[in-house]
């Protein structure tokens, strides 16, 4: 039975609108163009490419249903990621163990064949199972990595076949005219396509030697870090967007009237967001969330499940750092709007009485669109990486809930041990830096396509003010 | 000028006043007062009394803003509002959830996040200048190009990876310098070096990058053409010329954070065990103190509005075209 999450409603949506802004994208030209002056560039290309495959994991988390058992009560809601990943989710071992191990990392106690008990490494629970002898770890690793790496690659050529053939029509010429342009020219095409190929064959490989061995170790009670670091995808693309989008519509209506009406609706804007941006990010954050914990304390009756309450937490974190971040959107809407509200359009749609509210909609939101898309993409990377600091003074995401911060935070004290255990820390700090250079090179590239103040100025060069502003949380801490 | 820093002034109350309100909305409405009793004791099956001892020793037993059953202008003032709210304004800012006295610890623990702020400030803002410079100068060409990238990369690492790689590896590896630790007399260096050069590096990316933009949006300047086509060296052009004009919004943009400084640094602080006011508000925040948060969001709000005033008046100081009005 489906069963979503709040935030699985959300993240729906979210892909409804960005699907709905595609078609606009398509059907024209103006729209069309910058979006072509992104992807001509390699980088651009790379990281949409690398993001596509972020996306995908976090979508395919984002369906959750539960089955019933025998005695007729409903599970834990699980997704279509749990479902793939279900060795990873269920062989469970005692405690840490090193990547590719198939041992458990500290000495335990215990009973050898004449009876005499000795302190050794115990064999994991399910790491390896399937060796007879431990001494064929290495040569059976090896097989499976050149097994799982083929298969990736043939998964990758397949569909990017596929692609070709769709995109041709079932011409075999064109088919093959376009694979050779995606392979073998140098172009953005190409560089996408081999992103595409090397990520698909990598995930396919880690997938593929998960079904045997922990490939990224275990964390402290035990679980599969690859799987956890899988699972933390959807809490940071979450994190990310759902922010900025849920603040839009109050950023968006309060800044175009400020800018539109100005006189007194404007001093309450202004008034608005310099009061909301005096407090410090942090602060306000961990004010709300102190609150939101004693809420949440005596009020537990009202929440479903842990999944849920934690799941409500999500959202309700995420419009919180919106109320942090929505005013310097708010901002550059206004003077945006402040500018635009004496072009000619505006002057000549007022002189034909078309009303205010039309004006506004019709013709001064496409107009500062553009800065909405610039400043979503450009706070993403930021928010990411907020959420690892917020996990860190615990106002962040529950900690029940899978999160790359969560990560840090348990594994903080894990280079201290003998011997160290790196690969929880370094699994979710790869993971984030990957999503997030990504992220970042993206949003250069739509900030110079799409900003107009460029137009004009040779060589790339960005004059926007809100360079500043993405780290603006990370930096405060 | 001293009209108009009092004229900001009283321009500044109405928003620290929202500010007031806004923090005193969300800790008093969402939840009471018997609420946030609750969680503090920690446990579930306190009984009444001890939620009202709790309350009383804090004084959150009051009605919230108006008091009937006081007299004259007791109504106003013998509130939770006007005691744990409105006094910030005249920085009584009263006592912990543990009973101690928040005003005391913040003059005390100030000294050492300034201590770790100001020279990562400093250090930070000559090593971005520097960077920015020499992208600048070769802009366009393979060090810029590289440079921005790697720019970018560094600006997308956590800065927490920062932190718990440097303490690993100039800590626990190397063992150069004591992983954490802070001793308030004289021979502190040895643990401020490490915080403050990671301050530094994990600032480079944005920093650099930031100042890089300033400078090439003051070389397509008319005075870099005339500087040039006076036949200057490019070297000339871009440390005499460029460089002065590219400090004005660089130093305005950083005076704006210096009031700021006080706050310090959360994560740094308290990875690196320094009693500064950034661990201060991590330990509130960790411990549930509601008393010290709203304290510290409403210091944060003064510090922020002194650091706009600052900026206005440091804009008039470095640009005579600029008047205060």
């Amino acid at each position: 039975m489906l069963h979503l999450y709040i935030t699985d409603y959300f993240i729906w949506g979210l892909v409804l609108l960005v699907a709905l802004y595609g078609v606009q994208v398509y059907r024209y030209a103006h729209w069309r163009q910058p979006w072509g002056r992104v992807f001509k560039r390699h980088t651009a290309a790379i990281a949409a490419v690398v993001l596509g495959m972020y996306a995908l994991i976090g979508l395919s988390d984002s369906v959750h249903w539960s089955v019933e058992n025998e005695q007729g009560q409903q599970s834990e809601a699980l997704s279509l990621l749990d479902y793939a990943m279900t060795p990873m989710r269920t062989q469970v071992e005692k405690s840490y163990s090193a990547p590719f191990s198939i041992y458990g990392l500290s000495r335990e106690m215990r009973i050898d064949e004449q009876g005499q008990t000795e302190r050794a490494l115990p064999r994991l629970d399910h790491a390896g199972s399937h060796l007879p002898t431990a001494q064929q770890r290495s040569q059976d690793i090896r097989r499976k990595t050149l097994v799982g790496l083929a298969m990736g690659a043939a998964i990758a050529f397949l569909s990017l076949s596929l692609l070709a053939l769709l995109l041709a029509r079932g011409c075999p010429v064109g088919t093959w005219r376009r694979l050779k342009a995606w392979l073998l020219q140098h172009t953005p095409a190409r560089s996408a396509a081999v992103t595409y190929v090397l990520c698909l064959t990598i995930l396919t490989t880690a997938y593929y030697l998960g079904q045997y061995y922990h490939v990224w170790g275990t964390d402290k009670v035990g679980y599969d870090v690859f799987y956890i670091a899988m699972k933390s995808v959807r809490t940071g693309l979450v994190i990310g967007t759902l922010t900025t989008v849920v603040m839009l519509p109050l950023a968006l209506a309060l800044g175009m009237m400020a800018g539109y009406f100005r006189g007194w609706v404007d001093d309450v804007v202004q008034y608005i967001y310099t009061t909301l941006n005096a407090i410090p990010g942090v602060l306000l954050i961990a004010a709300a969330v102190l609150m939101l914990n004693v809420y949440m304390h005596n009020h537990a009756e009202s929440f479903q499940s842990l999944a849920a309450r934690a799941d409500w937490r999500l959202l309700f974190i995420c419009l919180i750092l919106g109320m942090t971040s929505w005013t310097s959107l708010c901002r550059l809407l206004r003077a945006e709007t402040l500018k635009l509200r004496e072009s000619d359009y505006v002057v000549a749609a007022k002189t034909f009485g078309v009303s205010t509210p039309m004006i506004l909609f019709r013709h001064l939101m496409p107009n500062v669109m553009h800065i909405v898309l610039i400043t979503v993409v450009i706070d993403f990377s930021g928010l990411v990486l907020a959420e690892a600091v917020l996990a860190y003074v615990e106002i962040g995401v529950d900690p029940t809930m899978h999160s790359w911060g969560n990560m840090i935070n348990s594994a903080r004290l894990e280079l201290a041990r003998d011997p160290i255990v790196w690969w929880s820390l370094t699994a979710s700090l790869i993971a984030m830096f990957v999503l997030v250079l990504c992220a970042n090179l993206f949003a250069d590239a739509v900030r110079d396509a799409f900003d107009p103040r460029l137009k004009d100025e040779q060589g790339g060069q960005n004059t926007s003010g809100s360079e500043s502003s993405p780290q603006s949380l990370e930096a405060q801490s | 000028m001293i009209e108009y820093i009092l004229r900001r002034g009283l321009y500044a109350l109405p928003i620290l006043l929202g500010v007031n309100i806004i923090t005193f909305l969300l800790f008093f409405s969402i939840n009471s007062p018997d609420d946030m009793a609750r969680i503090y004791l920690g446990d579930r099956h306190i009984t009444q009394e001890q939620v009202e001892s709790w309350k009383e020793q804090r004084g959150y037993n009051k009605p919230l803003f108006i008091n009937f059953e006081a007299e004259g202008t007791e109504t106003l003032t013998d509130t939770i509002f006007f005691n744990k709210s409105l006094s910030l304004f005249w920085f009584e800012f009263g006592q912990s959830e543990s009973g101690r006295d928040i005003g005391a610890d913040i003059q005390q623990r100030m000294w050492p996040s300034l201590a770790i702020a100001l020279p990562t400030l400093i250090l930070g803002l000559m090593v971005n200048i520097t960077f920015a410079l020499l992208m600048a100068f070769f802009r366009g060409r393979y060090v810029d190009y590289w440079g921005v990238i790697l720019c970018v990369a560094i600006m997308s690492i956590s800065s927490l990876f920062y932190i718990i790689g440097g303490q690993f590896l100039f800590g626990k590896m190397l063992s150069l310098v004591p992983i954490s630790g802070y001793s308030p007399d004289g021979n502190s260096l040895k643990f401020l070096v490490l915080p403050v050069l990671i301050g530094v590096f994990s600032g480079i990316g944005a920093g650099s990058r930031w100042y890089r933009t300033i400078f090439l949006e003051e070389m397509g300047k008319e005075y870099v053409r005339t500087a040039r086509s006076k036949g200057l060296s490019e070297a000339r052009v871009l440390f005499k010329h460029v460089l002065r004009n590219g400090l004005i919004p660089i130093l305005t943009g950083v005076v704006v954070v210096l009031p700021m400084l006080f706050m310090g640094s959360l994560l740094v602080e308290s990875f690196f065990g320094i009693p500064g006011l950034g661990s201060y508000t991590i330990e509130a925040i960790q411990s549930q103190d509601f008393a010290i948060v709203r304290a510290m969001v409403f210091l944060g709000a003064v510090l922020y509005i002194i650091g706009l005033l600052l900026t206005d008046i440091s804009y008039t100081l470095v640009d005579p075209r600029v008047r205060l009005n």
